[in-house]
């Protein structure tokens, strides 16, 4: 047997960096991984139609977490120190990062102080964010995720490629050998069924959850008038991490904060439903501060800008801030669909990454704002209802554009606004097009226009327009 | 200044000046439901809910060794009720055990504070005949009483019944993972047997 | 009987004539007095979209100086109609946008007619185009309207909700993206057997109907291999 896995990373193939029309191309050309993504998006789209459903409340529900994330977001500075010193009064050390550096670097310190170099890790966009696990690997500390489809892609040497399952972008088949390859005590004979690989993670992490000495998590709501923090899963590592350690530390971006514990009520009917398309997650935990004798003594908080308050500032792409990382407008999306997520070359892909990397890092992601066809589907399903298509016009009107195509703008808008040379330039486009007429479309046309004929004609104009058939009937 | 109060001033800082002329967000609106229609059985629809997330359900005290199986050693929390300790099973109570001691347990036997019927969930905050987290957890069965009084329809029910400050756990079925194809497969690190014995009569 | 003013936008204006005369026929028929406005050129949804801001809103000025007057203006598209009501009051302050009216919402909710006396002896799949659906809200308005031809045989489309892969400047930028979601589009409408393919706007018809004529020529086959496009107004405007 070859020691070569017959498997490859999708991001190995993916250029991150490239400008996401030629990323976009290499991951259409990968057929499984298009297979994969149509699969599962295709799954999970009828499942969270089904559970949205099933609530006759549903719209009220987007609206009023609209307008609570809203109000958060108007209220971010007082509902931070309200967390804080509800947190810190029940036993908790908060910590605030400028910055993914300082983040990492409080992280990396509390670690050490615990006396660990190691950490188990509950499943966390925010620390993806800031590049933790990489950040430990550099400073000799090592950080196992826990969550399966963290662990597949850990495992794969891979990247994420979705904000809920990272490792959607594999099938079966692909996890199988993942594990069988890299894992090192899989189970001899590991069949491709689903309940025999998560047999197979629960073997492989039991031994760590129950010896470690030290778990970072996320959170997906950090409360203020409690100080509390919230995490919604499914398997259990979430449980094993934020309970059986002796030092927590919880990285929370500062626009997962609720004004109220029971605005959960709001929160935990949408979540669960928009993402897995469940009624409710298997597991949600609440903690409060560290409580003696029941789970860490030591409950790190640490607070994170990285960017937010550069998005909060921008009184339309504000809103983006109020995304609570269901991933549903992924699921979707039409291009999401077809290029997965490794082709956005952000840790957010997705319609919500396309409006979100341009903010949270300005001026690296330009091209991203236009990876959608602005359908609208995401909107549609946003249970926050983040105006997405809103906002990704908003950014394309921000940012910068390429001469030429500004300069044929421009043209159109000089002809456009006077109705004569309109006219003029329909005259021009007809006489132009004689030589199609009989044909009655063109197949190939000088860049850029080849860009369209590339899969699809383009009609000529018609010998007779409607402003002739007007004037005509009009004698 | 140390560096954590100069974050911390600074992130406060930047929120301020981006919020500059901001002013108040509109009102929120809170046109949802927060109970279900009455008349509503919500007994039977948590029951639905339950099996739906491939949760055993019993009915009444005396199925509490059923519902155990054949499970020989089970932890309990020391303020578990003396009448529900039903079966063959040793019942141990939890005087700070050690994470091998619950290693070594077959099941784990607490009562809850509060179950929803909408969802199937079934709430727990370390109060009376719950004990603390890591006992419903590290076993991989857990068998869980609810009473009558504890069943509510609706999520916004629910929630003040809890202690807000409490360390809480939400259960909804038994460990599950929707991340293999996005299809929901039970069973991964938490309990892969969750029984609900209802005290409904 | 009021009199409305046809908006019959820069894409039909240059390409397809077709529709915004069904819509005079439609308008018409039910007695209403048609003005078109001929210093008319375009929403400025391609410049808004492409994200030059200043552009479109130097030629929504102009559609409002073009149609300030009129209490209701009918447009066989729901995009530009979209781009109206939802842009131009951020975009001019204008709220010109409440008196656009995509042809469905102007002949149900205005008129107040669903069966406008057409006859169309054909099989028809129907294409709810993104922007009139999700931006407008459309809803079933056209199907409704359809529903109601006389002789007409409706098809459901597969995946009818997912997007055609236009997008405007997205067909494009990211061509092969756009290009890739076109492909499932034609499979999907070629499945239905349909003689025609209809929806609410011309240049989903124009990006689907390029799709479907590049198929036919790839596969140099003799038979179709897929079904015509047309506007749904040309169907309703249709007496054979």
């Amino acid at each position: 047997m070859s020691a070569e896995p017959s498997f490859v990373p999708a991001a190995s193939l993916i250029p991150a960096d490239a400008p996401f029309p030629k990323a976009a191309k290499v991951a259409l050309g990968m057929p499984q991984l298009r297979k994969n993504l149509a699969h599962a998006t295709g799954t999970i789209r009828a499942k969270r139609a089904a559970v949205a459903g099933e609530l006759d409340d549903w719209e009220a529900l987007r609206d009023a977490a609209a307008a609570i994330k809203a109000d958060v977001q108007h209220r971010l500075p007082e509902l931070a120190v309200e967390f804080e010193r509800n947190a810190t009064a029940a036993g908790a050390h908060v910590h605030w990062a400028r910055d993914a550096k300082e983040a990492n670097e409080i992280a990396a310190r509390l670690v050490r102080e615990a006396g660990a170099d190691d950490v188990v890790k509950v499943k966390s966009m925010a620390t993806q964010e800031i590049e933790l696990n990489e950040h430990f690997e550099a400073v000799g500390l090592k950080a196992y995720e826990t969550d399966l489809a963290e662990l597949i892609v850990q495992l794969a040497e891979d990247k994420p490629s979705h904000i809920l399952v990272p490792a959607i972008h594999y099938n079966r088949t692909q996890i199988r050998e993942i594990f069988d390859q890299k894992m090192g005590d899989a189970p001899a004979g590991l069949t491709d069924e689903p309940a025999a690989l998560a047999e197979a993670a629960r073997l492989h992490l039991r031994r760590r959850f129950l010896s470690a000495k030290v778990a970072v998590s996320g959170a997906n709501f950090a409360v203020a008038e409690t100080g509390s923090l919230v995490v919604v899963e499914s398997e259990g590592n979430g449980r094993m991490c934020l309970t059986m350690p002796e030092t927590l530390i919880s990285i929370v971006g500062i626009e997962k904060l609720l004004p109220r514990f029971t605005d959960l009520e709001v929160f935990m009917q949408l979540l669960p439903r928009s993402s897995t398309g469940e009624r409710m997650n298997p597991y949600t935990s609440v903690w409060t501060g560290s409580r003696g004798g029941d789970g860490p003594k030591d409950v790190h908080v640490i607070l994170l800008d990285n960017g937010r308050t550069n998005v909060l500032a921008d009184e339309v792409g504000r809103q983006a801030l109020s995304c609570i990382r269901c991933s549903a407008c992924l699921n979707v999306c039409p291009v999401y669909e077809r290029t997965g997520g490794h082709a956005y070359g952000h840790v957010y892909p997705g319609p919500i990454g396309a409006i979100l990397a341009p903010q949270l890092e300005p001026g690296r992601h330009d091209d991203l704002p236009y990876a959608s066809s602005l359908c609208g589907a995401c909107y549609e399903v946003c249970p926050v209802k983040i105006n997405i298509p809103e906002v990704l016009v908003h950014l394309r009107q921000q940012g910068p554009h390429q001469a030429g195509e500004q300069a044929a703008m421009r043209a159109a808008t000089a002809v456009m606004a006077r109705p004569r040379l309109w006219r003029a330039a329909l005259r021009g486009a007809r006489l132009g097009s004689m030589p199609w007429r009989r044909k009655g479309f063109m197949r190939r046309l000088p860049w850029p226009g080849s860009r369209w004929t590339v899969s699809r004609d383009l009609p000529v104009p018609p010998k007779e327009d409607f402003r002739d058939w007007w004037k005509e009937r009009g004698r | 200044m140390t560096a954590r109060s100069t974050a911390r001033e600074e992130i406060l800082a930047r929120m301020r000046q981006a919020l500059d002329g901001a002013g108040a967000a509109p009102g929120s609106p809170r046109a949802y439901r927060r109970l279900l229609d009455a008349g509503t059985d919500i007994t039977a629809m948590l029951i639905d809910r339950l099996v739906d997330y491939k949760a055993n359900v019993h009915h009444g005290l005396a199925a509490i060794g059923a519902a155990l199986g054949g499970a020989q050693r089970v932890v309990v929390p020391a303020d578990l009720p003396a009448d529900w300790r039903i079966g063959g099973a040793e019942f141990v109570p939890d005087t700070g055990l050690s994470t091998a001691d619950l290693d070594g347990m077959d099941a784990v036997l607490t009562g809850c504070a509060a179950a929803v019927a909408v969802s199937g969930t079934i709430m727990l905050d370390t109060g009376a005949a719950q004990g603390r987290r890591a006992i419903t957890l590290v076993p991989d069965h857990h068998v869980v009483v609810v009473r009558r009084e504890q069943i509510v329809g609706h999520l916004a029910e629910a929630l003040p019944m809890l202690d807000p400050t409490a360390p809480q756990t939400w259960i909804s079925g038994p460990s599950a993972t929707s991340d293999i194809e996005l299809q929901r497969v039970e069973g991964v690190h938490g309990p892969r047997r969750l029984d609900v014995v209802l005290l409904d009569d | 009987m009021p009199r409305v003013a046809l908006f019959i936008t820069c894409v039909n204006d240059a390409l397809f004539p077709a529709a915004p005369k069904a819509v005079v026929q439609i308008l018409e028929r039910l007695g209403y007095d048609v003005d078109f406005p001929e210093a008319q050129t375009c929403c400025g949804q391609m410049h808004a979209n492409s994200g030059y801001k200043q552009d479109a809103a130097t030629l929504a000025s102009a559609f409002e100086t073009v149609f300030g007057d009129y209490d209701a203006i009918v447009t066989p598209s729901g995009s530009c109609a979209a781009m109206a009501r939802d842009q131009y009051p951020h975009l001019i302050g204008s709220d010109i946008g409440d008196h656009v009216y995509e042809l469905s919402e102007f002949l149900i909710d205005v008129a107040g007619v669903e069966d406008v006396g057409a006859r169309f002896p054909h099989t028809v799949t129907y294409h709810p185009t993104c922007h009139g659906t999700r931006a407008l809200g459309l809803g079933d308005k056209p199907m409704r309207l359809l529903r109601a031809v006389e002789d007409i045989e409706l098809v459901d489309l597969p995946a009818a909700d997912q997007c055609c892969g236009f997008g405007g400047t997205f067909a494009l930028k990211n061509s092969e993206v756009s290009s890739a979601m076109l492909a499932d589009k034609c499979r999907n409408a070629a499945a239905t057997g349909a003689e025609y393919l209809a929806a609410a706007d011309n240049s989903c018809l124009t990006h689907i109907g390029g799709g479907i004529s590049r198929l036919q020529h790839t596969a140099g086959a003799a038979e179709r291999r897929g079904p015509r496009p047309i506007h749904y107004a040309e169907i309703l405007a249709s007496t054979a």
